[in-house]
Formats: structure tokens, C-alpha cells, sequence
């Protein structure tokens, strides 16, 4: 009898050990490789091996400029996803059917000579097409997919989102062919930098960011000062009582996508400017990432979305280089001592007072000063294919610490259960 | 009444959909059982009609063995008289690819049209299969291949991904397969000896070993641009990476530094990232053998990236399209690729290239919307002309076509006519005429004589 119950103890402690130490050992891992290459990329930076400053300068803004493209997109998911509680994956096609449309409009201005004499007037009516024709795709989305479904379970609207989807890329490439159009070139003279304090924008950037920014400003005013806008946070928050308070709920559901549709049409526009090709694809990927984008800043959140955008823009741009890049840096050999005895002695003093951080921090700088010590390197081939792990895994860092998102999911009642 | 219907509706749709799927088979099979008859009826036209060439059987007949040879380790294909010869195609004739698959199977068909009958009997091609430029595809279709032991020899594939799988089925089952427009060096040999991972007996290319591309590329930069530091840019897919390490090799074998090797991928947009990378390597030149949009925005973006303003941009035959070249960007860009100019090189059965293109124009309607069905038709003359010597007739008048005897008659060939050029096969299935050219692309307003403008030949085997 007694016998028997000690070998079960032994046995669920054993199992329970060996889950943990695995867990532990990952966060052994992922210290040791982020601290080794983020010092790595430093160290490297200063010996002249790794980017020049101006590089990394590159690598920011670019990532900010397609970063705040993310966040004008995760608008739309994050909004539908507050006022719905659904993810409407075909957010992503009312973008695209923004950027093709207004490349047919781009495609006139430069054949009749605007698009050269006036480029300000010609991307002011390509932003307005693209934003009418995403508008208006998104609300005809909206009344023909989705309202019958209005009571249906949650999951079927999310499924017939994805037919939605598929059905518009491929009427998007009957109608207008399967081959890459391309945006005529903008002026040379919006390639030149500008200067910000100190800092060299290209023209295109600069012009990017603004937009984004204004529209990212123009949309919070609305949803945080105007009638409509506290429409829709009532109706987020709870339709029945919304609409017990004199609240159109169509109405207001019907505003929230010709807004998001909008959004998606400033972010066809910015595409154009920074990539030019679009093709009936274009809209997936940017799609997925905006998703991601609006989960990471918290789902529901608008301030959330636009950062988010922003911080997974710079993730991919800079995150291979940062962390990746700098484990090619050989750690000194003085320094590998160092951080061999520190090492042992945070783990057996960690050990000591029981605290498991002090022994993970001690596991790694133990593996550091190891590789150091047999000048141990690693050089990964192809790191720029490496972005988009990068930033995911830098997005499942995230979410593990912060659940709901950097700035907090914001849902309604219902959705909270 | 009302109810009663609401509750039997789903089953009358179901019933209605398995209905129409019965219809649609019984319709589909009687169109294959038409479709045979009309064969044989037209199988008995021909032989009627042939009165002029029945002296020649009978001569044969009287030199046939009366006796059955003895099929060699692979077996033999017995085709009795009045039976057609059965060859199949198996190319990407649906989806994204099939631009590149079609010009290849109607290559095929043109082919068995202009060679004619095989010692009095007709060529057959059945169903076209489609490869469906995967190896999913060419798993489905190389089976189906594989279980009919009537089928002697299949054109194909159009992918390389599809040829991985469809290689080793074909070749287990005795059959032969030939390609038009496969180039990964994996599915026949390095070059130097050694065969690829994917080289299965029974397997042969009429098209180019990349290889031979990257070869040409590097002897063009280090010799006649006099450029030691390069990058090289693929996108993860088998195709580009193969050119792209092909290219790696070749040009620090010549004595050059290949400074950055890197990838993008598939559906990226944003490249600032690969071409701050690039750049920080300092090359000289760039090869990025990749496709269309990703070779796009790598053109259009890489003028905003300090440090590749003076590297000489290099693509392959991916980019070689006009949705491409019509970039301002693009304008100074060189493209290797196959060798295309054919001038008045004649197939063994006398058709050149102006010949096939006139024919095609007049059957089809349109030109060639991708550049191998020359290579298709070489590679189904060639097949056709292996058989034809190979093939013995009987007393009874049947076909005995012995499975190892027609390989070794396609591993022999040698300084055999194409349209592409000469074709000579080595010992793991590379039988192309192997020439590379490079051209350069000068002006965006005018892609015509940006194809044209050859800047480098390059042609091993002659």
C-alpha cells in the first residue's frame, strides 16, 4: 500500500519535471540567442562589420512606412471584430479591389500627362477612387454576406468571410486578367529626402507616414468625438441596449465597414506609392499581416491596430538584423570567462534561494560564455527570408507575456463571455 | 404538404447532385468508348488508304522473325496490328502554368502529325494528362502512367517539381519519360559524373541543365563584364535556388567572390530588408533568377537603396516577360535563358523552327505563349524516331517493342537533329543542346529588341 502510492508520487513528479525543464530550457534558448545577437548586432556595428547606421536608418523607415500600412488595414479587422466579433477575412480583397481599381485611374492620369504636371492633384484622385471603390465593396460585402447572417453562430460568418474572399480574387483576376499591374512611377523629385530633425526621409516615406498618420487621426476623432462614432462604441459595447437606446444598429454596422472600407482604401494608395505592383493576389498577405497586426495591439482596440501595424512593420524590417544577424559576432574570450563564473554562480545561487529566473538568466549566460570560449559562431544564409518567422515569433513573445495585446482587447458584453 | 416537402428537400438535392455526377460519368465514359471507335475507324481509313506503302510491310514481313524475341529485363510492349503506338503527354495544362504546358503538349501533337506512322501503325496520345506543376500532379498522372502497360514513352513533365515524383514510377515501370522543359540538376546529374538525387533510369531532357545557365552566367560576368564580387538572390523555390547556387559554384570555380546569397519569399513585397542586406555586401553585380512580382519590386525598390545604385542587375528567363521589362527601372538589366534564336536549324524529320510556327499558328490560332515547345517537339521526334528503330514486326503483323532497347537507343543518341540544335544525350538523361544566351534589355518602351539583343552565347557542345 505504502509502496505503491510513493511510485505514484514519483511518477507525476518525474512527468512534471520533465514538461517544465523543457519549458525552462526554451526560455534558457530564446534568452541566449536574443541576448547573444542584439549584442551581437551592437558589437558588430561597431567593429564595422554589421550595417552601416544608414542602413539601419533605411530598415527603420521602411518598416515604419509599410508598418503604418499594417495598421490602416488592422483598422478594418479590429473594428468589424468590436462591433461583429468576427475576424472578416476578406478585409483583405477590399483592399486589393481599392489598389486595382485605382491603378486604372492612376493609368489615365499618367496617359492624359496629370499624373507628370500635377502629381499632388492625381494621387488625390487616385485616393479618392481607391477609397470610394473599397467603401463600396466593403459595404456590399457587409449587406449581402453578412447581414442574413447577422443571428447565425459566430463561426459561420467567418467562414463565408473566407468564401468572400476567395470569390472576389477570382473575379478580380477574370476580369482584369492574372499579370502584375504596375502604378506608374512617381516624379523623381519625391525620391529626394527630406530632412526631419537631422534624420533623412525619402520624399515617398515621408509622404507614406503622413497620410497614414492623418487618416489614423481623422478616423480616431471620429469614432472618439462625433455622434456616429459613440454610436459605434455603444453598439461594441452592447447591440440590445444600443438599440434600446434609439440606436440604429444597422446603420451603425453598416458605417463601421464604410469606414474600415476607407481605410483599406488609403492603405491601397500607400501600397501603390511604396510597391507600385498589384495583382489580384495583393491583398492575402497584407491581409494575414493585419490581422496579426490588430491582435498584437489588441483586438477591438483602434489605437491598439495602428500601433500594432506599426510595431509589426518594424519587427519585419529590422527584427532578422537585430537578432539573427548578430550571432555571427564571436563573443570575446574575456568576456566568455566572465560570463562562464557569473553564469555558474547565478544558477547555484538561484538554485539556493529558489528563485527560477536567476537560474534560467545563469543556464544562459553559462551557454554564452561557452560558446564563446570554443568561438563558437553561427552564420545564417538567406536572413531577410527569415523576417516574417522573426516577427511572428516576436509576436507569440507578445502575446504570451500580454494575452490581450500590447494596448488591451476591447470587446463588447457578449464577446467577453 | 409544406412540411412534408421542407423535410425531403436536402434529399432531393442530394439525389439531384448524385444524378447529375452519375450523368456526368456515364456521359464522360461513353465519350472515351466514342472516342475509341472513331480511333480504330480512323486506324482502318489510314490502312485502306496506305495501298501505295503495303509493298512495304510485305517486304518486312519477309525478313520478320517468325518467332517472338525474348523481351529484354523491362519487358516488351506488344502492339497488334491495326493497334495504335501509345505515347502520352504529361504537362501543366491547367491552373498558373499552363502557358508553359500547352505550347509543350500541342509541340507533342504537332510532332506525331509531321512523323507519321511507325512501321504501319498510327501514334496515339490518349487523354493529355496534367502534371499540374506539382508533385502532387506528377505522383496522380505518373501512376496512371505507370499501371498502363500499353503506354511505351510520355512527353513530359513541364515542371521540375512534377518530374521528381513521376520520374521514379515511370522509370519502375520500364516506360520512358521525357522532358521539354525540366532544368533541375537533381533529376539528372551534376555535370561531372555524378547523378542527382531525383535521376532515375528512363528519364531524359530535351531542355537545358541549369547548370549550363549558371555556367554561362558566371563565364559572362567574370569574363566579359570583368566583375569578381556578386550576389545571388533566389526565392526558396527548387528552380531559382538550383540557378542561383548553380551560378554561386561556376562563379568561384572561375575565381569570383559571391559576397551575399540570400532568398526572399514568395508573396514578399517589401524588399528594403534583402537589398539593404545585398548592398551591405558590396557586390558588383546581382543575379536574381526569380519571378514576377517579387523581381518587380527587387527592380523598382532596389534605385532607393544606398549602395546598389551602380550593381549590374542580372535575371533569368523567369523575368524575361513583358510585365517585367516594361519597368523603367528595368531598363540595363540582363536575362540569361535558353538560347532561342534557332535560325534554320532543322529537326531530324526536316520541320524548323519557321516551319513549326506557321503550322502551330495555323491549328491554334495564336502563337506560343512560352518558348519550349521547340523543345517538345524535339523531345517527341526523338522518342518517335527511338521507337521506330527499336521496334520489331512479327510474322502477324505486331509491333514488339522491347522496354530496354528503347532506352538504350535514347542514352546512344547522338548529334541527332532538333530545332533547338543539336541533341546528343549523356549517360543520366541530358540530351538539350544545352545554349544559354544572355540578353540585354535597353529600352523600356521597346521589349522586342530587348529579347533580341544578344549579348553572350554559350553553347558546351558544340
Amino acid at each position: 500500500m505504502t509502496t505503491t502510492s510513493t511510485a505514484e508520487t514519483s511518477t507525476r513528479a518525474f512527468k512534471f519535471s520533465w514538461t517544465d525543464s523543457f519549458l525552462w530550457a526554451i526560455r534558457v534558448m530564446a534568452i541566449f540567442v536574443i541576448v547573444w545577437g542584439f549584442v551581437g548586432a551592437i558589437a558588430l556595428g561597431v567593429e564595422g562589420n554589421g550595417l552601416s547606421a544608414d542602413a539601419w536608418k533605411q530598415l527603420i523607415i521602411s518598416g515604419l512606412a509599410q508598418g503604418s500600412m499594417y495598421g490602416l488595414l488592422a483598422l478594418g479587422y479590429s473594428m468589424v471584430y468590436g462591433v461583429l466579433g468576427f475576424i472578416n477575412f476578406a478585409h483583405g480583397e477590399v483592399f486589393m479591389v481599392g489598389a486595382i481599381v485605382g491603378f486604372f485611374a492612376a493609368d489615365a492620369l499618367f496617359n492624359a500627362g496629370v499624373w507628370e504636371s500635377n502629381f499632388f492633384l492625381s494621387i488625390f484622385i487616385v485616393l479618392a477612387v481607391a477609397m470610394v471603390t473599397s467603401t463600396f465593396t466593403a459595404v456590399l460585402i457587409e449587406k449581402i454576406a453578412y447581414r442574413p447572417l447577422r443571428d447565425a453562430p459566430r463561426l459561420i460568418p467567418l467562414i463565408t468571410s473566407i468564401g468572400v474572399s476567395f470569390f472576389i480574387q477570382n473575379a478580380v483576376q477574370l476580369l482584369v486578367g492574372p499579370a502584375v499591374k504596375t502604378y506608374p512611377a512617381p516624379p523623381t523629385w519625391l525620391s529626394d529626402p527630406i530632412n526631419v530633425f537631422g534624420i533623412a526621409i525619402p520624399g515617398t516615406a515621408m509622404l507614406v507616414l503622413t497620410l497614414a498618420l492623418v487618416s489614423m487621426a481623422g478616423l480616431w476623432l471620429f469614432v472618439e468625438r462625433s455622434a456616429t462614432g459613440r454610436a459605434m462604441r455603444a453598439v461594441a459595447e452592447d447591440k440590445e441596449i444600443a438599440a434600446l437606446m434609439g440606436i440604429n444598429v444597422d446603420k451603425v454596422i453598416v458605417t463601421t465597414f464604410a469606414v474600415g472600407g476607407a481605410m483599406a482604401g488609403v492603405a491601397a494608395l500607400l501600397w501603390a506609392l511604396m510597391f507600385r505592383g498589384v495583382s489580384f493576389i495583393t491583398g492575402f498577405l497584407p491581409g494575414i499581416k493585419a490581422f496579426t497586426a490588430a491582435v498584437l495591439g489588441g483586438i477591438g482596440n483602434i489605437v491598439g491596430a495602428m500601433l500594432g501595424g506599426l510595431l509589426l512593420g518594424l519587427f519585419e524590417a529590422i527584427g532578422p538584423n537585430v537578432v539573427l544577424r548578430g550571432l555571427a559576432w564571436q563573443i570575446p574570450t574575456a568576456l566568455a570567462i566572465v560570463l562562464l563564473i557569473a553564469g555558474v554562480m547565478g544558477v547555484v545561487g538561484g538554485l539556493r534561494i529558489e528563485r527560477k529566473g536567476v537560474v534560467v538568466l545563469g543556464a544562459a549566460a553559462i551557454l554564452m560564455g561557452f560558446a564563446g570560449v570554443i568561438g563558437f559562431t553561427i552564420v545564417i544564409p538567406g536572413l531577410s527570408q527569415l523576417k516574417d518567422v522573426v516577427a511572428f515569433t516576436a509576436l507569440v513573445l507578445v502575446l504570451i507575456f500580454k494575452p490581450a495585446g500590447l494596448f488591451g482587447e476591447q470587446l463588447g458584453r457578449e464577446d467577453r463571455a | 404538404m409544406d412540411d412534408n416537402l421542407k423535410k425531403w428537400l436536402p434529399w432531393i438535392a442530394v439525389a439531384a447532385v448524385a444524378l447529375i455526377v452519375i450523368v456526368i460519368i456515364a456521359v464522360n465514359s461513353g465519350g472515351d468508348d466514342e472516342a475509341a471507335t472513331t480511333t480504330t475507324a480512323g486506324t482502318e481509313t489510314t490502312t485502306s488508304a496506305g495501298d501505295t506503302t503495303t509493298s512495304a510491310p510485305d517486304e518486312t514481313t519477309t525478313s520478320a522473325p517468325d518467332e517472338k524475341p525474348e523481351p529484354g529485363p523491362l519487358g516488351a510492349v506488344e502492339v497488334a496490328p491495326g493497334e495504335n503506338i501509345q505515347i502520352r503527354s504529361l504537362q501543366a495544362i491547367t491552373g498558373d502554368v499552363a502557358f508553359l504546358g500547352i505550347p509543350n503538349l500541342r509541340g507533342t501533337e504537332l510532332a506525331i502529325a509531321d512523323y507519321g506512322q511507325i512501321k504501319g501503325h498510327d501514334v496515339g496520345l490518349g487523354n493529355p494528362l496534367d502534371d499540374l506543376c506539382s508533385a502532387e500532379g506528377g505522383q496522380a498522372a505518373g501512376q496512371t502512367i505507370a499501371s498502363d502497360d500499353k503506354v511505351i514513352g510520355t512527353i513530359g513533365t513541364s515542371c521540375s517539381g512534377a518530374a521528381t515524383a513521376a520520374s521514379p514510377l515511370i522509370s519502375a515501370s520500364g516506360g520512358v519519360l521525357i522532358s521539354p522543359s525540366n532544368t533541375s540538376p537533381a533529376l539528372t546529374s551534376d555535370l561531372a559524373g555524378t547523378a542527382g538525387e531525383s535521376y532515375h533510369a528512363g528519364y531524359y531532357r530535351t531542355a537545358h541543365n541549369d547548370l549550363f545557365q549558371g555556367a554561362a552566367v558566371a563565364q559572362f560576368v567574370f569574363e566579359d563584364l570583368g566583375l569578381t564580387k556578386a550576389a545571388a538572390v533566389h526565392d526558396g523555390d527548387p528552380y531559382t535556388n538550383g540557378l542561383a547556387t548553380a551560378f554561386k559554384n561556376a562563379f568561384e570555380a572561375l575565381g569570383g567572390e559571391v559576397v551575399v546569397f540570400t532568398a526572399v519569399n514568395k508573396g514578399d513585397t517589401d524588399m528594403t530588408a534583402v537589398l539593404t542586406e545585398v548592398a551591405a555586401g558590396g557586390p558588383e553585380v546581382m543575379y536574381y533568377p526569380i519571378f514576377m512580382p517579387e523581381g518587380g519590386f527587387i527592380a523598382v525598390q532596389a534605385g532607393g537603396i544606398a549602395g546598389m545604385e551602380d550593381v549590374v542587375m542580372i535575371g533569368a528567363d523567369g523575368l524575361l516577360v513583358d510585365n517585367f521589362m516594361e519597368l523603367p527601372e528595368t531598363e540595363g538589366t540582363y536575362f540569361s535563358g535558353p538560347n532561342l534564336d534557332y535560325g534554320n536549324n532543322a529537326s531530324a524529320i526536316g520541320t524548323t523552327a519557321a516551319d513549326f510556327l506557321a503550322a502551330y499558328e495555323a491549328e491554334y490560332g495564336e502563337a506560343p505563349s512560352a518558348p519550349f515547345w521547340a523543345h517538345s517537339y524535339d523531345a517527341t521526334v526523338l522518342l518517335l524516331s527511338a521507337i521506330d528503330a527499336v521496334a520489331v514486326e512479327l510474322a502477324d503483323g505486331t509491333l514488339f517493342i522491347d522496354r530496354q532497347a528503347l532506352r538504350d537507343n535514347l542514352t546512344a543518341t547522338s548529334s541527332f537533329g532538333g530545332i533547338i540544335g543539336t541533341l546528343s544525350c549523356d549517360g543520366f538523361g541530358d540530351c538539350g543542346a544545352q545554349r544559354i544566351s544572355i540578353v540585354h534589355h535597353l529600352d523600356a518602351s521597346d521589349l522586342e529588341a530587348g529579347k533580341s539583343n544578344i549579348v553572350f552565347e554559350f553553347s558546351p557542345n558544340s
